[in-house]
């Protein structure tokens, strides 16, 4: 056990909730001890330091009221928690008022559990950095996949770096594969939002009636086969950042019900009538053009300004080429090292090739790209047949020069080339099925 | 290569899922791995006041049941599972020790009143099979959005992790190895 971690302490006079709880905590890497009453559970408090105490209500002897009493008087400084039985509610609330931080009740929900628990710890740890953490210059913290030296991405990291602390509504603009949930990812990593979850939702993976519960969720009963309530996304990130992925393929309906909560920060669950708060920042991402869908009535011009206080377009790759190769070996070493492959480097050939190509699925297509020819090429050099065949020859086929026309070449080539397996070659393309679908009706394709 | 058997518990018609399972498990962990009836009855684990099934009841049937040849065994059940102090669970492991049992009860989308799909159940199951083993290894849970050891509490948080081990945590990597197959 790790002597550095949060500290917990579980006291109940039941063994089988003391250790079930225990084993749970220490799964989450947590440092435990368990009393089965208050003696036991003082003389721990004073042999070494913790930061979350547990506490049952009902025991006998001292129960834990009292031995809530006693702890303060002790002047450590635990975190109390309370754990009761449904019936003792009113003793619980008590306890919040005589300094408990919460209370929680038997049977409890593990995701409860596990929520409560940290935004205990997270809580204390708040208060220990105050000040200080606020005079240091914080270490702005990426996620690993953002890479790139370009101006144009050194531009977009400085956006992300800037808009960050504000709180701001975002919107990121780019072509499939660009990264947005990355720049997502980033904006609130680096928010005082991030103690608190992301929650993506991809709006345009799912049909109307299944987006509408996924964001709202649904009461036990709200329809047939719905047998358990179900916490919805919006729900999900009370307190955290709400990501929603392809934005404007929302319906129209959907569209209102957004716009609602957006204006209300409030809402129902389907089925439900009690009006829940949540309280999240927006980041939304597209590869649409938005104005145009707002023109043609697809997309409410209300909603879109609400959603587009502020904008990051990240630039495709093929118009940050100096961006490849640092890309790509970061890719062979990041699979190399998933795969257990000792793959080094791209030869010449290997390389010049990635850096001509024009990659219409962008970094997840390079991606994926390099993970293929790591499975079928031989350590420790990459060379240029290893590179997914679709790379080598038609590639650079005059086939107009408009971006659509090399696209529309380029999927119909993968689609043959993979037998119009469409989740086959989606993957190969970087895209997602949905998208793919998009560009096949777009072009008109068929087998 | 060490050995795992997986014991299927009230899990009637999913044969194909769990031998899918199997492969998925010798591919990913490099495991041994078998199957075999359970040699107990699981009904005595059912708490008719909760209409769920004690998983730590289970886990403790399951070592008793350990063929003397195997080092980790996985239950896997068709029924709801719980620990008397939680409301569900999805599965439980012992830290560091050879037992795990899991449920595909609440991986199912059609339990939340979505469209049945069996892609998306075998996908949730392979996950959190080996995130129980992982426990089994020793693992505890990960920071790393793209880690299976990531702790899901609920199903949707299980569809956004890998079914893969991030680099800290892979139990197959040469510094762990010692440690984890000794
Ligand atoms: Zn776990
Ligand atoms: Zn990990």
């Amino acid at each position: 056990m790790d002597q550095n971690a949060p500290g917990i302490l579980i006291v109940d006079d039941e063994y089988s909730v003391r250790d079930s709880l225990e084993k749970w905590f220490q799964k989450d890497g947590y440092r435990t001890a368990s009393a089965q009453d208050a003696g036991e559970a003082l003389k721990l408090l004073q042999e070494a330091s913790y930061d979350v105490a547990l506490l049952d209500i009902k025991m006998p002897g001292v129960d834990g009221m009292e031995l809530q009493r006693r702890i303060h008087k002790l002047d450590t400084d635990v975190t109390v928690i309370m754990i009761t039985a449904f019936a003792s509610v009113e003793t619980a609330v008590q306890a919040l008022k005589e300094g408990a931080f919460d209370y929680i009740t038997k049977p409890i929900d593990p995701d409860e559990l596990s929520h409560l628990v940290r935004r205990a710890i997270e809580q204390r740890q708040l208060k220990a950095e105050n000040i200080q953490l606020r005079q240091k210059v914080e270490h702005l913290s990426m996620p690993e996949q953002i890479v790139g030296t370009s101006p144009q991405m050194q531009e977009v990291l400085e956006m992300v770096r800037s808009v960050a602390e504000t709180d701001a509504t975002v919107l990121v603009r780019g072509e499939s594969g660009t990264g947005k949930e990355l720049i997502a990812q980033a904006i609130h990593a680096n928010s005082h939002r991030r103690y608190f979850p992301i929650i993506p939702v991809n709006c345009g993976a799912l049909p109307e009636s299944l987006l509408e519960s996924e964001l709202f969720g649904h009461e036990k009963g709200a329809f047939t086969g719905a047998l358990y309530r179900r916490k919805g996304k919006l729900e999900m990130s009370d307190g955290g950042t709400l990501f929603l992925d392809e934005v404007g393929t929302i319906s129209p309906k959907t569209q209102i019900d957004l716009l609602r909560v957006l204006e209300t920060k409030e809402f129902n669950r389907l089925g439900g009538n009690n009006p829940i708060r949540v309280e999240f920042r927006v980041v939304s991402a597209t590869n649409q053009n938005l104005e145009q869908l707002v023109e043609q009535g697809d997309f409410r011009e209300d909603l879109y300004y609400r959603l587009n206080v502020f904008t990051i377009s990240i630039p495709p790759l093929r118009e940050r080429r100096e961006d490849i190769p640092l890309l790509a070996q970061h890719f062979l070493e990041k699979y190399a090292r998933q795969m257990n492959r000792a793959f080094t480097e791209f030869d010449s050939s290997a390389m010049e090739l990635m850096v001509r190509y024009p990659w219409p699925g962008n970094v997840r297509e390079l991606a994926n790209a390099v993970e293929r020819a790591l499975v079928v090429g031989k350590a420790p050099v990459v060379v240029e047949e290893d590179l997914p065949l679709q790379l080598n020859d038609a590639a650079f086929l005059p086939a107009g020069d408009s971006l659509a026309e090399v696209e529309q070449v380029h999927v119909e080539r993968i689609l043959e080339q993979t037998e119009w397996n469409v989740s086959q070659a989606a993957k190969i393309l970087g895209v997602d099925r949905a998208t793919l679908y998009n560009k096949i009706k777009k072009y008109g394709l068929s087998r | 290569m060490p050995r795992l058997d997986l014991v299927p518990i009230f899990l009637p018609g999913r044969q194909e899922m769990l031998d899918c399972l199997c492969e998925t498990l010798n591919l990913q962990l490099g495991l041994e791995v078998r199957q075999h009836r359970p040699g107990f009855d699981a009904q005595t684990s059912f708490d008719p006041d909760r209409g769920q099934y004690n998983s730590t009841a289970l886990l403790r049937m399951l070592l008793g049941d350990l063929p003397v040849e195997t080092n980790y065994v996985l239950g896997v059940c068709g029924v709801d599972l719980f620990i008397p102090v939680l409301t569900y669970v999805f599965g439980e492991a012992q830290l560091s020790g050879p037992a795990a049992v899991i449920s595909i009860h609440r991986l199912d989308p059609s339990v939340y009143g979505l469209p049945a799909d069996e892609e998306l159940l075998c996908e949730r199951l392979e996950k959190e099979a080996i995130h129980e083993l992982g426990h089994c290894f020793g693992l505890i849970h990960c920071q790393q959005p793209a880690c299976v050891m990531r702790a899901s509490t609920y199903v949707e948080d299980i569809d956004l992790k890998p079914a893969g081990f991030c680099h800290e945590c892979n139990p197959l990597e040469v510094t762990a190895t010692c440690r984890i197959f000794p």
